[in-house]
């Protein structure tokens, strides 16, 4: 158990290390952050000198290196354009992403796991086909379509929702509905495949040859069963959510670390868009090694691994 | 069994019907999908009062034929679609059957790429590099196919394994064709319904993404008519014109469900078990 855990570890550590020499290359590599910073009439010279001052003129393993160094003492460099520590920015922006991101999959959550348990026990009838359907029409939603549509119905002809920002929790319903279609789908799936699995399963057979209720066996022996794969994959589909985030951030206006990122890319403020690349695949990788660890923990079976 | 016949047909007229449009969209295009015309802006669709016969579906912002544009946007998205996973697939598949086939060192290799690949967040990287090297069409179909070929590379690890461990692949070992012969003539022709189930799966998403960078305005540039750049552009004016966003939007979602329902039908009639 100790070796896998330390293998995990190492491997998730890894692999962080590798998105951040990808992401600290790739700013890098367009380098026009002078020549955005000094404007477009500015002379060769004095865009040599702002990327001077910047130490954009060394050679990249070096600024690497350097960056690599201070980031290791928790400093995150700073925002070229909001004057700002990049840290700062990042802790100030991060709050309403997480807070979007476990909103959105408490609802998954909530829709996928009672649609997938009513598929499996209507498996190859009606409900099944069109729950289904349900799941397939969700993956071909365009989250950023579905959004404007929401804020359109919700938010304008019935007026029950605010259209943009998120000054209250009422403003977190719309665009955490809409990234809890991200999840939807995949955790559907799964409870249902799981959920059938377990149904044919011989313990299943024996609850129902003791003569327990067809609740009991549904949600104490078969759900239990279905549950643990399900768990593991909420915690990735988390990430995917938190990944997703930027386009739903961008459409209601929330001003999160999405909607930072999206805004640095633009204007080729790197040092944030380096960092925030780093968190989604820091916690990217965290949210998957939890998942493993989950499921090694409750299921011995995984632990021979 | 019959829902996965009927959502095979279906699919197939949603995809080849898609396909048809987007191969001969200059010569269906009712008008010039670029040209403008200020005293035309904002024809509503023929459905609704005020529409004619001559713009089906509406002009837009700066009087533009809605119709033509959604043609040819159908090209760009088909054209997206078609060149991810062709690239995507190349690199997804090879690197995944080296993995499969040779275990060991190269298949630590193989599945740590996979893992920094996921770790890798989509959107905003390709939002990067679109930013970086200025957006194009071409520049979009390179990010996608360069992001997208993990699935690829994690089904067709786990198929050869199962493949690899099977008789007649031990068969042609013994009667000593060599390790190229056998990945190319035994190995890949019994995945390959699996990864074309993949191959239905990535063309969904790739779809979508490239509509979500065009709408975030890093993919596919203005004037071209992607579905995602139409949204973009007209949803200033969706509150007064919700058809503005509806019909790009609405021809986005049913291709992509077409997508989607080939991949399911396909997936039972090729009997391959992909997990999605």
């Amino acid at each position: 158990m100790i070796g896998y855990l330390l293998r995990s570890l190492v491997l998730a550590l890894l692999v962080c290390l590798t998105v951040l020499v990808i992401s600290f290359t790739l700013s890098h590599i367009g380098g026009n952050l002078a020549i955005n910073l000094a404007g477009p009439d500015a002379s060769a010279e004095s865009i040599a000198k702002l990327q001077h001052e910047l130490g954009l003129d060394r050679p990249l393993p070096v600024q690497f290196l350097d960056w690599a160094n201070r980031a290791a003492h928790g400093d995150l460099g700073d925002s070229f354009l909001f004057h700002e520590k990049v840290s700062h920015l990042i802790a100030t922006h991060v709050p309403m992403t997480f807070t979007l991101g476990i909103v959105a999959i408490a609802i998954a959550l909530a829709v996928a796991l009672p649609l997938g348990i009513l598929a499996a026990l209507h498996e190859g009838d009606g409900i099944d086909m069109a729950i289904g359907l349900v799941a397939l029409a969700g993956q071909a939603l365009p989250s950023f379509w579905l959004g404007l549509m929401l804020i359109i119905w919700f938010g304008v002809d019935l007026g029950w929702l605010p259209i943009s920002g998120v000054d209250d929790w009422t403003g977190y319903i719309l665009p955490a509905f809409v990234l809890a279609f991200v999840a939807i789908p995949a955790v559907l799936r799964l409870t249902r495949s799981g959920m059938v699995d377990a149904i044919r399963s011989d313990y299943v057979r024996t609850a129902r040859a003791k003569g327990l209720s067809r609740a009991s066996i549904v949600l104490k022996h078969a759900f239990r069963n279905a549950a643990m794969p399900v768990v593991a994959v909420a915690a990735v589909q988390l990430g995917f959510i938190l990944g997703g985030s930027v386009v739903v951030e961008v459409v209601f206006n929330i001003r999160g670390v999405g909607y930072l990122g999206w805004e640095s890319i633009q204007k080729g403020d790197f040092p944030v868009v380096q960092a925030v690349v780093l968190l989604f695949a820091v916690i990217f990788v965290v949210l998957t090694l939890l998942a493993d660890l989950l499921g090694a923990a409750l299921d011995p079976r995984l632990r021979a691994r | 069994m019959r829902r996965h016949r009927a959502s095979l047909w279906t699919g197939a007229v949603i995809v080849g019907f898609t396909a048809l449009v987007a191969i001969f969209a200059p010569l269906l295009t009712p008008h010039d999908p670029f040209a403008q015309n200020l005293a035309q802006r904002f024809l509503p669709p023929v459905w609704l009062p005020g529409g004619s016969a001559a713009h089906l579906l509406g002009t837009d912002q700066i009087g533009r034929d809605y119709l033509s544009r959604l043609i040819l946007g159908a090209r760009i998205s088909m054209m997206i679609g078609t060149t991810t996973i062709l690239m995507a697939g190349t690199i997804g598949t090879t690197l995944g059957v080296l993995g499969g086939y040779f275990g060991g060192p190269v298949d630590r290799v193989v599945m740590f790429v996979v893992s920094c690949r996921l770790a890798i967040p989509l959107i905003l990287v390709a939002l990067t590099v679109v930013a970086l090297i200025g957006s194009s069409l071409a520049v979009v179909m390179l990010t996608l196919g360069l992001l997208l070929w993990e699935r690829f590379a994690v089904v067709s690890r786990a198929t050869t394994r199962q493949v690899c461990g099977l008789d007649y692949v031990a068969a042609a070992w013994a009667a000593g064709c060599s390790r190229s012969w056998i990945i190319l003539r035994e190995v890949l022709p019994n995945i390959v319904n699996h990864l074309i189930v993949i191959a239905t799966i990535d063309m969904a998403i790739a779809i979508l993404l490239e509509a979500a960078l065009s709408f975030l305005g890093l993919g596919v540039p203005p004037p071209l008519p992607s579905w995602g750049l139409m949204i973009a552009e007209a949803k200033d004016y969706m509150f007064f014109k919700p058809w503005v966003i509806e019909i790009p939007g609405l021809a986005l979602l049913v291709l992509v469900l077409g997508i989607n329902l080939l991949g399911d039908g396909l997936r039972d009639a090729l009997g391959a078990q992909a997990d999605r």
